[in-house]
């Protein structure tokens, strides 16, 4: 099983080297973007998934972290230096963040959070002096390495899909380490978690600040991505469109994000026929999946896959989870 | 201060108009566990189904209200539950918060695609002459408007309380295996709460259309006006959803008027959060129990 998962991961990082050389522009700005949502919805997952903590705030984060990066590159720091600023202000602000969610849970903390997320648009509007207000911000050069410039739409691609793999290696680090498992144990059952030596204060900070942290760093590669940051991008639907991205995908499973991004990402250019039919079909699906499989699409795939394997054997065919 | 006696009025109004959407929310809230994040879209688009009435099919004001209602009560309130929630009630809170999300995105969606992405005029239903009381200019639709909500809001509390099913509802809401024991239909008694959630919104949709038209979009700062009138009240109680609601309506007036108009939206969500971190049970709520 074990070597199945790697070979099957080598297998998908092949696939998404050499399909850049097969696309357009268009098609290559598209897996891109793709990159940047899901390192995003990562996170979430991350607050939501694995620590079950409702956050509603992660396109403040992906905007903080846009805003930040854009800032700095304008006045000609490089890139990097944008992106680790990004990741630590969002960190800390994650951090602030997660002080309500010591004290109330589940909706409270969507309100709360939903809350901020108003609160951050609001700032990024009306602030001309510094965000650029409606208006937005562009003419921010995209950042080249060792002589290697990324306007290039493939050169940026690749450069995402790099820090992409590098965050998603991150992550499984840290869901499979003690921590990961601190935060499943808060999630299921905070009052048993903390009784066995769990300092479920400290996890729930965490859980929200590196998933915040998360929404910063694809909020920095956003940026360069579209050239053109405005707060448009970051109100409360994008954090909703996170969050259903992180519960179609799968909530609490590793690819569940990326599977969920992949979809809101892909689904308006298959849907493009409709015309502004999208967002009807893709609320549609979503309603009628989470009543016949709350646990998104890996659950619904896993579902299937034990449904096939039961078949054969017949007679033992009720160990369904 | 004639000013400030003006701002009072209508932001009493339009706060009444939010304490209607917050009623219905906290009312869904207690009987079936459905925090209804489409609330607000649940109070655009009453306003369509009038629209659709007076204009497509060509009725009267009058019929078009009560085609409004009809259709309301069947698809925000019967289908809504049967459709929507039904199905995902045992798979707990978070299914339905994100279904719901998702049912807004739908019906705003829908609204823009098969009616207008423009905002409708919508009729008045109360006349639009002001009065000069002590140098305030009172419009009369604000004080129809406060009146007709507080008149709702009280005769709905007087149901629950005075009547039997109104009872039955609250026995329902407070612990609903006692309630089956004792021999009410809770079922029915829920479905009860989703007409009448339906029957509210209907009626905001009406009062506030007139003001700020009727558009699509409308749902998205509707709902979360009334998520917050409805927490920093107090999230287990109709009156709390009532005084949360004209509070929030003078906080935003006020707010708008004397301290900043681009930062409007921002005082009533500082007051949220300030409120749930202090008073997490609301200003008027008792605290829930919290079982481990």
């Amino acid at each position: 099983m074990r070597l199945i998962t790697i070979i099957a991961s080598l297998a998908v990082l092949a696939l998404l080297v050499v399909l850049p050389f097969n696309l357009k522009n268009y098609g290559i700005y598209i897996l891109s973007l793709w990159m940047v949502y899901s390192i995003a919805a990562m996170g979430l997952n991350l607050t939501l998934g694995y620590a079950g903590q409702v956050s509603l705030a992660q396109a403040a984060f992906l905007g903080i972290g846009a805003y930040t990066t854009a800032l700095l590159m304008k006045a000609g720091y490089p890139f990097l230096f944008g992106f680790g600023l990004s990741a630590g202000i969002c960190f800390c602000v994650g951090l602030i963040l997660g002080y309500p969610a010591l004290r109330v849970q589940h909706h409270f903390l969507a309100f709360v959070t939903l809350g901020f997320n108003a609160l951050v648009w609001l700032v990024f509007r009306n602030e001309e002096w510094l965000t650029g207000g409606t208006y937005g911000l562009m003419g921010f050069p995209r950042p080249s390495f060792f002589g290697i410039d990324t306007t290039n739409q493939v050169a940026f691609y690749f450069f995402s899909l790099t820090i992409f793999v590098l965050l998603a290696v991150i992550l499984w680090w840290i869901v499979r380490s003690p921590w990961g498992r601190a935060f499943q144990a808060l999630r299921e059952n905070p009052i048993r978690a903390n009784s066995l030596g769990v300092d479920i204060r400290r996890m729930t900070l965490l859980a929200f600040a590196i998933g915040a942290a998360y929404g910063g760093m694809a909020g920095s590669l956003f940026a360069p991505l579209v050239e053109f940051i405005d707060p448009q991008s970051f109100q409360l639907n994008t954090s909703l469109m996170l969050l259903l991205m992180v519960i179609v995908g799968g909530s609490g499973r590793f690819l569940g994000p990326v599977i969920g991004a992949l979809l809101v990402v892909l689904l308006p250019e298959w849907l493009r026929f409709t015309e502004g039919m999208y967002l009807i079909i893709y609320a549609s699906l979503v309603m009628v999946l989470l009543a016949f499989c709350p646990s998104g699409l890996i659950g619904l795939y896993e579902r299937s896959v034990a449904a096939l394997r039961a078949r054969p054997s017949g007679s033992r065919g009720s160990e369904k989870p | 201060m004639g000013e400030f006696f003006q701002l009072l009025v209508s932001g009493l109004a339009t706060g009444s108009i939010y304490a209607l959407a917050a009623v219905g929310f906290t009312l869904l809230w207690q009987a079936s566990q459905t925090i209804n994040f489409a609330q607000g879209e649940f109070v655009m688009l009453p306003a369509f189904f009038v629209l659709i009435g007076t204009q497509v099919l060509g009725l009267n004001l009058i019929l078009g209200l009560l085609f409004a209602l009809v259709v309301s009560l069947l698809l925000l309130g019967l289908v809504f539950k049967r459709l929507i929630i039904d199905p995902m009630l045992p798979h707990g809170v978070l299914p339905i918060v994100i279904s719901t999300i998702a049912l807004g995105i739908l019906l705003r969606d829908s609204v823009k695609e098969f009616y207008s992405a423009e905002a409708q005029p919508f009729p008045a239903i109360f006349s639009e002459r002001t009065l000069s009381v002590f140098g305030a200019v009172i419009s009369l639709q604000d004080i129809a408007i406060l009146i007709t909500s507080l008149t709702t809001i009280t005769v709905l509390q007087l149901f629950l309380t005075r009547t039997r099913t109104g009872r039955c509802m609250q026995a329902t809401a407070q612990n609903r295996g006692v309630a089956e024991i004792l021999g009410v239909n809770v079922n029915r008694m829920i479905l009860y709460t989703f007409l009448i959630n339906a029957g509210l919104a209907l009626m905001a949709s009406v009062l506030i259309s007139p003001i700020y038209l009727a558009k699509f979009s409308n749902g998205e700062s509707i709902g979360l006006i009334a998520f917050i009138a409805a927490i920093v009240g107090g999230f287990n109680q109709v009156r709390g959803a009532l005084a949360g609601g004209l509070l929030i309506g003078v906080v935003d007036n006020m707010s708008a008027a004397y301290i900043s108009a681009e930062y409007r939206t921002a005082f009533p969500l500082m007051l949220l959060i300030i409120i749930i971190l202090v008073r997490p049970q609301g200003l008027f709520g008792t605290a829930e129990e919290r079982s481990v």
